[in-house]
């Protein structure tokens, strides 16, 4: 085994016991990085010689023995999305294709506190907007699996990367999918905790009622160890509630025996694909024989959550995308003759085509006139999705759907209509309109494609979701099956 | 719901962003198919329905209004694309 191939946990392990230095670890996934991402493209920006620096600084630490962080030497990616004090942050769009961050967001302090490593910044669709990677001004990344396919999206970089072994860990962001979908077509494990259980301070907004910043994992153990330091409440985020943290892994070898999960039937019919119908169904199977009663319920609301949130959303982001004036940072245009030019012109060449779609239905839903029949309805509508959520969550513990109505689909194959792409969304976005907490872990194959499950939970009881997820890892094993790149 | 070009066009103009024709007919098509599917929505009966703008019931967080130091003037200053003597330099707004 390569150390590249480790888990956070293994990698913990090794070092403290100083059978591996963090220099070995950190040059093992420089090395992978090298050898695979010339047909990947998983990353847009490096920082290796920082990262072998800091590796030889955390051997030293181990050394002399005392306190060391949590993460100490292990390395991990950050996608483009999130600040990172003195390396490029472009959200994947020419708009910041030269911008350095001047100060790191909360996440990246907590992770550099425990000792964590950046290697550098993952690919995404610009500005968190797509499911695929291919709405990237940098060009797509690829799916380790068969790279004639989409990684998924947006954080499709970070879930390449982790599941070829590149980097340890990675942290995406989640406004409706964007760490479960790329989480489930590349075979990792991807968290999207309770709204405002990680601060999003430096992560670049999309929809901010929305957004989430989590990790992408090898296991389920490795989310909660992440998840452990990243939450908590945070005085430059007045959405991080004060609510305790508990220990992530403490109960995490529980067992399921008796847990109640409901399975909504509607997401079983219409567009889901019926290979990845059968693979959910098998894995139902396997957690009722490790002892959860599984129940079908009715999710009503389903069908109207893609609507719902393709205007709450858009509206957010033509709200948080008005900060690009190109004047105060970012790309500016070279043609503007007056101020309403630098405006015009520097968002119409900074921008790309979905970030322009999306801005635009942003702004119509948000006009005088059609406030009340797009924006209002919709935040309406999210009311009655999240009480059929509580409803069913104050009957069980769980519920259970398919992440990603397919699996990994062919670059191109969605490109040229947009409201296809969205389809891609059906099963994450409800469960993001209603604030809670899921993650996608793997499920089985079709056709050598990994397919992911979803474990969806009670807001702020992402306790439930990890020992549920570890039981079934223990027992199935998908998680180990490795791409072949 | 169909977009007219003039429709696209006023909405891009709020937007702050400039359109090409090809970009203008490409829209008008593109979001009028997102419109139509948001008439789903419609259907949905949400008489004396809350609106759910913050999902974890949080209301009117504050903090202390404290000064604190920022020692990082100039280099926010510098992340723009001009500027003269300590200060960002624009076109005339007029």
């Amino acid at each position: 085994m390569n150390l590249n191939q480790l888990t956070i946990k293994q990698a913990q392990e090794k070092l403290a016991k100083k059978e591996i230095s963090s220099v070995d670890l950190v040059s093992a996934c420089i090395s992978r990085i090298k050898e695979t991402d010339d047909k990947l493209h998983n990353f847009l920006a490096t920082d290796f010689d920082n990262a072998l620096k800091q590796a030889k600084e955390s051997d030293k630490k181990i050394a002399k023995g005392g306190k060391i962080g949590k993460l100490e030497g292990i390395p991990c990616g950050i996608k483009d999305l999130i600040l990172t004090k003195g390396i490029t942050t472009t959200a994947a769009s020419h708009m910041l294709k030269n911008y350095v961050p001047l100060f790191d967001a909360t996440v990246i302090t907590k992770l550099k506190n425990e000792g964590a490593i950046i290697l550098g910044k993952h690919n995404c669709d610009a500005w968190g907007h797509g499911s695929s990677t291919e709405n990237s001004d940098f060009g797509h990344s690829h799916n380790p699996w068969d790279i004639t396919r989409v990684p998924g999206g947006s954080s499709g970089g970070g879930t390449s990367s982790v599941a070829s072994d590149q980097v340890l860990f990675a942290l995406g962001t989640d406004t409706g999918g964007s760490i479960r979908q790329p989480s489930s077509l590349c075979g990792t494990y991807g968290l999207k905790q309770t709204y405002g259980r990680v601060s999003r301070y430096g992560g670049i907004s999309m929809g901010s009622s929305l957004d989430c910043i989590g990790p992408i994992t090898k296991t389920t153990e490795d989310a909660a160890i992440i998840l452990n330091i990243l939450a908590g409440q945070d005085a430059k985020d007045g959405t991080t509630p004060d609510v305790k943290v508990p220990d992530y892994t403490k109960n995490i070898n529980d067992g399921i025996k008796g847990l109640k999960i409901a399975i909504p039937k509607q997401a079983f019919a219409g567009g889901l694909d019926p290979d990845v119908k059968n693979s959910i169904n098998v894995a139902i199977k396997d957690l009722e024989k490790l002892g959860a009663i599984a129940e079908e319920v009715s999710l009503e609301y389903l069908d109207s959550a893609l609507a719902c949130y393709y205007i709450v959303m858009p509206s957010e982001v033509s709200s948080n995308l008005g900060r690009y004036d190109g004047i105060r940072y970012g790309h500016n245009s070279k043609d503007a003759k007056d101020l309403m030019e630098i405006y015009i012109k520097s968002r119409a060449e900074g921008f790309g085509a979905e970030a322009k779609r999306r801005i635009m239905i942003g702004t119509y839903t948000l006009s005088a006139g059609y406030y009340d029949a797009y924006y209002k309805k919709a935040m309406q509508v999210r009311t009655l999705i999240k009480q059929e959520f509580e409803n069913i969550l104050n009957k069980f513990d769980l519920i259970l759907m398919p992440t990603s109505p397919t699996p990994a689909f062919k670059i191109g194959e969605k490109t040229s209509d947009p409201l296809t792409m969205y389809l891609e969304d059906i099963y994450t976005v409800p469960v993001s309109l209603a604030g809670l907490p899921a993650m996608s872990i793997p499920a089985g194959f079709v056709n050598n494609l990994p397919v992911g499950m979803q474990l969806i939970g009670k807001q702020f009881d992402e306790e439930t979701i990890f020992k549920t997820a570890h039981a079934y890892e223990q027992a199935t094993g998908w998680g180990e099956v490795k791409p072949k790149i | 719901m169909k977009l007219s070009k003039k429709e696209v066009q006023d909405i891009a103009k709020l937007a702050r962003i400039e359109l090409s024709d090809q970009e203008i007919d490409q829209y008008a098509e593109q979001l009028s198919d997102v419109f139509e599917f948001f008439e789903k929505l419609q259907k949905v009966n949400t008489d004396n329905v809350e609106i759910t703008s913050q999902v974890t019931g949080l209301e009117n967080v504050y903090r202390e209004d404290n000064l604190d130091q920022c020692d990082i003037q100039k280099e926010l200053i510098n992340q723009s694309a001009e500027t003269e003597d300590g200060q960002i330099k624009t076109k005339n707004v007029f």
